[in-house]
């Protein structure tokens, strides 16, 4: 019975969100943007993940190049660290890691920030101004987060490799300018493209959980609930999104 | 101009509004009263056309809002201005930005004209140089004031103001009872007022309705009110916690 009451939930999520997500691609295309709100949001979303982004890659690429120099001893292969470290961050851990540190972080707040508005009636004050409330909240979000997910991702795989690049130098001797070599001789333009795609991806998916849960709260106590749901399905989707791409660029580029 | 005929709404199994019946005229300030929880805000709603009645009609100037789609029903409402129990300023933007939100969103202004709308129509309700300050500055009176200059800069034909003294200190109160009724003289427009307030209620009404339990039980001017015998109403007059109408009967 919990089985059916569980799949019949999952339906009406899947299609409440199908829903909304057509409001928001139709929203998207209906009017020219006001670029003040857009500048807020990116600001706010891009801007402000900066720092966290870069803590995070940064010592991401210290671990990585660790792990892999650990294994690469046994062949004496420790200069290939740099290719690993940028193979993997570019392809793999930089949009994930960046899309996982924004949702968390911006999409959080923006399901925060919905509920919030929602339960002290901004939300309805919108409508009551004859202003769609998906055109005027949902779509700069969407908007902000498809443009600074590849920005934030190149910026996160920039500071891996230099993570990965400190350890190089500090452990192996390998002098800087022949680590980014490396680290650019192994790097393709199709590694870089699978990366932005998928930040793309991921950034869309942020927006649209997280803003999607940012409408649903009736009450204060909601709000903590749907933040939590706001998160925990990005993460979910994001790494099943991920899957599903990977093993489509496995097929498409080899 | 607005009528409102047998309108039924429920939420899950709660039925809020139980076959209303209004009608509101042309240029009065028109008063529903009842208590917390009775399903005002719902029928002002509902009148707005936020939410959207089971069954029953509400017509605004002879068009039934009920049968209108999303594009119409945002041209009805247009003609109101609304101000929420709770101001519902924007958050996000300052005063300035709040109160000039419609005109930035449906006129063709230049931001100068717009900025001395609004720096006019916060003369209007006593607040000037705080255009640049955001809701989180305010005081509760103050707000409520830049949630009713948000509702007139742009000369509705009907202003709605749901509970506008709720949460407010009595001084607060007083200011912004003698707004309200200064800006419906001044302005000449059709005023409705949903409160639990008896005496702002009074003060401030031409006609008035009683809700209890999702039906209108009075309607009338004061006098009427003042001679009536339904001792419901009589019992919330007199603020009584003993008569016909039982604690949990909302």
């Amino acid at each position: 019975m919990d089985l059916f009451k569980g799949l019949g939930s999952l339906l009406d999520y899947i299609g409440r969100m199908t829903f909304f997500i057509k409001d928001t691609l139709w929203w998207l295309f209906a009017k020219k943007r006001d670029v003040k709100s857009l500048f807020r949001e990116v600001i706010f979303i891009g801007v402000n993940s900066f720092f966290l982004v870069s803590l995070i890659s940064f010592f991401i690429g210290i671990i990585i190049a660790f792990q892999t120099a650990h294994q690469l001893k046994q062949f004496s292969s420790e200069i290939h660290i740099a290719s690993l470290v940028a193979l993997s961050l570019v392809r793999e851990l930089g949009p994930v890691i960046g899309s996982l540190i924004v949702a968390a972080r911006s999409g959080a707040s923006i399901t925060a920030g919905i509920g919030s508005m929602k339960i002290s009636e901004q939300v309805d004050a919108l409508e009551a101004f004859a202003v769609e409330p998906i055109d005027y909240i949902v779509v700069p979000k969407l908007i902000a987060l498809v443009i600074c997910m590849p920005i934030l991702v190149i910026y996160a795989d920039l500071m891996g490799i230099l993570g990965g690049c400190l350890v190089g130098w500090a452990k192996f001797s390998i002098p800087f300018n022949f680590y980014f070599r490396l680290t650019f001789d192994a790097l393709q333009f199709k590694d870089v493209l699978s990366g932005m795609i998928k930040s793309v991806c991921f950034g869309s998916i942020i927006a649209f959980v997280c803003c999607y849960e940012g409408f649903r709260p009736f009450s204060s106590t909601d709000v903590s609930r749907s933040v939590t749901h706001a998160v925990v399905r990005s993460f979910i989707l994001i790494i099943i999104f991920d899957s599903i791409l990977t093993a489509l660029f496995y097929f498409i580029w080899t | 101009m607005i009528r409102i005929e047998n309108v039924y709404k429920s939420f899950d199994d709660k039925k809020v509004l139980d076959g209303v019946n209004l009608t509101i005229k042309r240029g009065e300030n028109f008063l529903i009263i009842g208590r917390s929880g009775a399903g005002k805000t719902v029928l002002l709603k509902n009148i707005i056309g936020l939410l959207r009645p089971d069954s029953g009609q509400v017509v605004i100037k002879d068009t039934d809002i009920t049968k209108l789609n999303k594009k119409d029903l945002e041209k009805v409402r247009l003609q109101f201005g609304l101000v929420f129990q709770s101001s519902a300023l924007f958050d996000f933007l300052t005063v300035a930005e709040n109160v000039g939100f419609f005109l930035h969103q449906h006129t063709d202004l230049k931001r100068k004209e717009i900025h001395e709308r609004v720096s006019h129509t916060l003369h209007l309700v006593g607040l000037e140089g705080i255009e640049d300050e955001y809701p989180y500055q305010l005081s509760g009176g103050m707000k409520k004031r830049v949630a009713i200059a948000r509702a007139i800069v742009y000369n509705p034909d009907i202003i709605i103001y749901d509970e506008p003294t709720t949460g407010i200190d009595p001084i607060a109160v007083d200011k912004i009872v003698s707004l309200i009724e200064d800006l419906h003289h001044r302005l000449s427009i059709t005023s409705l007022v949903v409160t639990h307030d008896l005496e702002v209620g009074l003060r401030l009404a031409d006609r008035l309705a009683f809700l209890l339990g999702g039906k209108i039980i009075f309607e009338g001017d004061k006098e009427d009110l003042k001679n009536t015998q339904d001792r419901r109403v009589i019992q919330f007059i007199e603020g009584s916690s003993s008569g016909p109408i039982k604690e949990m009967e909302v």
